[in-house]
């Protein structure tokens, strides 16, 4: 998994709440055997129309494509527990989601891809919203150590929580696998209780 | 301080704890298929290791298997590749599949417990969110994601925070016409798509009491649907005889032995929940949705409303604009394109019958297009020698062949474009069902008379 420490970038927002996995990524995408290649399905029917033509006025299609960082609605990832939409989310470029409110699959997923999920309060999230209606090339910083996602221009400055395992995790870029693989002794000991 | 359910099944399991962190938690059982495992078997490649105990897994082909001539290679080359896969990830590994062709191959939340496989007291888990089915035996049962059943293959346990817990009564006796279908999809309704998540939810209370095993499946099978990690029901006598017999459950002595631990498990009269919710029986009438996620429900009578529980303007607007319907709209008698009978939430022998029961006789409306995709080689066998088969195909219905199907799409069976198909299934996302497709939610013999009628009806008119 890789390293996640700190990084900047313009915000994407989707002002759509309830955005299950079947929008992020449709289960007629899902047959591949590799992690690999899914972002350009990402969002698939939102993005593209039945023609396979870029349907204008959606987000992925006008916003800057080196965006980092998606900023969506409440109870983001729901349904299926396919882990590709975290993968299509993560191959597009994103590496950062901010909701309200997530799946708990999907938070799952994203965290074991070295996908970070943000937390934050339903106003602040519409307060963002509303702001960068305004300011949409206005840069947001993500700092994993402190726990702060700021903008010095648009004066916003949130701290947001994370359990101190998962954030070793991504700052060290090791996955839950190597951990349980280190305490295999405690699972044989386990078995034969 | 008593312990629920949850917590004894949960406490049982507990490898060990990280501080300020997850807890590692044992899993007995693990069931998986072809979409959401070739990605962890590379993984275990790439970091070479061997699946750590191979017989706690056990595998099946359902999510994208043709549901016409099983019997012939799958024609398009993406979906036979990755069932291949599955087919030579279970012959390197030693894990047992029941793949196309065999007698117990059927959708994974249908074969667990009609094998005997599904017990009560344990941790199971599946990458697919419907795993929650299993609970119905009190069971902590939850979907994961690929990551985490490469952890299960290579450790057999998996890291979990452990959630919070709900309890859901429902008390009282059953409405005619209305069935564990109409239960779950009303109190997700009152609740919303995600008014469970973060909790493990204990459904209880003398209405669940009085369901059957595969009612109460449907029960738990949706319980992911209000988002929660997954729905339990305390074990009893319905759950112990449902049990005995099956191929892999505990037999004689093991079995009587097996009762008395399982019997323990039920919540201390003095267990703490986090949250606790109750809903009168008698309130309950068959239901449907009309929107985009499962939260948006009604009673089959009323009127489309002008809001639903956290559902904001904008994204009510959008979904009833994605249905082609309006609030003030009616439902009842909405012309129909599709019915689909089938999925892990109602393609159990009891949805069959039911269904049959109300159809036997009678035919379809011309313009309605009906499938019927038993849940597993097991009910396909039983429903054909039962003669429910020629009920259906009598009545101009196609019975076809176990797997997940119209559900989710992924195979060829599609809803068309702006199609309204009554589903037995349990999503109705935009085009889950198929690119564009509209799809109502309901339970099988609200589908069954849907078809006769060619429209949505009340199955209480014809019972």
């Amino acid at each position: 998994m890789e390293k996640f420490i700190k990084l900047s970038s313009q915000l994407t927002p989707l002002k759509i709440e309830n955005v299950d996995t079947d929008q992020i990524i449709p289960a007629r995408f899902l047959k591949a055997i590799s992690r690999e290649g899914f972002g350009e399905n990402l969002f698939r029917d939102w993005r593209y129309d039945s023609n396979n033509k870029p349907i204008k006025d959606f987000i992925l299609n006008f916003h800057n494509k080196n965006s980092k960082i998606l900023i969506a609605g409440r109870n983001f990832g729901c349904g299926s527990s396919r882990e590709h939409a975290a993968w299509a989310i993560y191959d597009h470029g994103f590496r950062v989601v901010i909701s309200s409110f997530f799946a708990d699959i999907f938070k799952s997923n994203s965290l074991n891809n070295g996908l970070l999920t943000i937390q934050l309060e339903e106003k602040v999230i519409q307060n963002i919203f509303d702001k960068i209606d305004k300011n949409p090339d206005c840069k947001f910083t993500v700092d994993l150590e402190n726990q702060l996602f700021y903008s010095e221009v648009l004066k916003i400055k949130e701290h947001f929580s994370i359990n101190e395992y998962n954030k070793s995790c991504l700052l060290n870029g090791f996955d839950n696998i190597d951990y349980l693989l280190s305490i295999k002794d405690k699972i044989i000991n386990f078995e034969n209780k | 301080m008593g312990k629920t359910l949850f917590d004894k099944v949960w406490d049982n399991h507990i490898v060990d704890s990280i501080k300020n962190g997850p807890s590692v938690l044992y899993i007995d059982k693990h069931l998986i298929h072809e979409v959401t495992s070739p990605q962890a078997f590379s993984g275990l490649k790439r970091r070479n290791i061997d699946v750590f105990r191979k017989e706690k897994t056990i595998a099946t082909a359902d999510h994208n298997v043709p549901t016409i001539n099983q019997h012939l290679p799958i024609q398009e080359k993406l979906s036979r590749n990755q069932v291949e896969t599955l087919t030579k990830n279970c012959n390197e590994t030693g894990i047992n599949l029941y793949g196309l062709g065999h007698k117990y191959q059927g959708i994974v939340h249908v074969i667990g417990p009609e094998l005997g496989i599904t017990q009560p007291g344990m941790t199971i888990v599946c990458g697919d969110s419907h795993t929650s089915t299993h609970g119905a035996f009190g069971s902590i049962a939850f979907g994961i994601g690929t990551s985490e059943v490469e952890m299960v293959l290579a450790t057999q346990c998996l890291l979990q925070n452990k959630p919070k817990k709900m309890k859901i009564e429902i008390n009282g006796k059953l409405n005619k016409g209305v069935f564990s279908k109409d239960i779950i999809l009303y109190i997700i309704s009152k609740i919303s798509a995600s008014g469970g998540t973060g909790y493990f939810i204990e459904f209880a209370g003398s209405a669940i009491e009085s369901l059957s095993m595969e009612a109460r499946m449907t029960i738990c099978n949706m319980s992911i649907e209000m988002g929660a990690r997954g729905g339990m029901i305390a074990p009893d006598e319905i759950t112990y005889s449902y049990i005995k017999g099956k191929e892999f459950a505990p037999k004689n002595k093991e079995f009587d032995h097996s009762v008395k631990k399982w019997n323990n498990l039920k919540s201390d009269y003095d267990a703490i929940f986090d949250k606790v919710l109750k809903f009168d029986a008698n309130d309950i009438e068959p239901m449907i949705t009309y929107g985009t996620n499962p939260g948006m429900g009604i009673k089959i009578g009323e009127a489309i409303p002008k809001s639903a529980i956290e559902n904001s303007t904008e994204s009510f607007n959008k979904s009833l604009k994605y249905m082609g319907l309006k609030s003030g709209e009616k439902l009842l008698n909405h012309k129909i394109d599709y019915v689909f009978i089938g999925s892990c939430t109602n393609s159990r022998i009891e949805d069959l019958r039911l269904s049959a029961k109300i159809i036997e006789g009678k035919k379809k409306a011309d313009h309605v297009n009906a499938w019927v995709i038993p849940g597993s080689k097991k009910v396909e066998k039983l429903a054909i020698d039962e003669g429910l088969n020629k009920i259906f195909i009598n009545a101009g219905f196609e019975f076809r062949q176990p797997g997940c199907s119209a559900c989710l799409a992924m195979n060829e069976d599609k809803i068309p474009k702006e199609n309204y198909c009554v589903s037995t299934s349990n999503r109705n996302f935009e085009g889950r069902q198929g690119p564009g497709s509209r799809t109502f939610l309901a339970s099988p013999v609200t589908a069954a008379i849907s078809a006769i009628n060619g429209c949505v009806s009340d199955i209480r008119e014809y019972i």
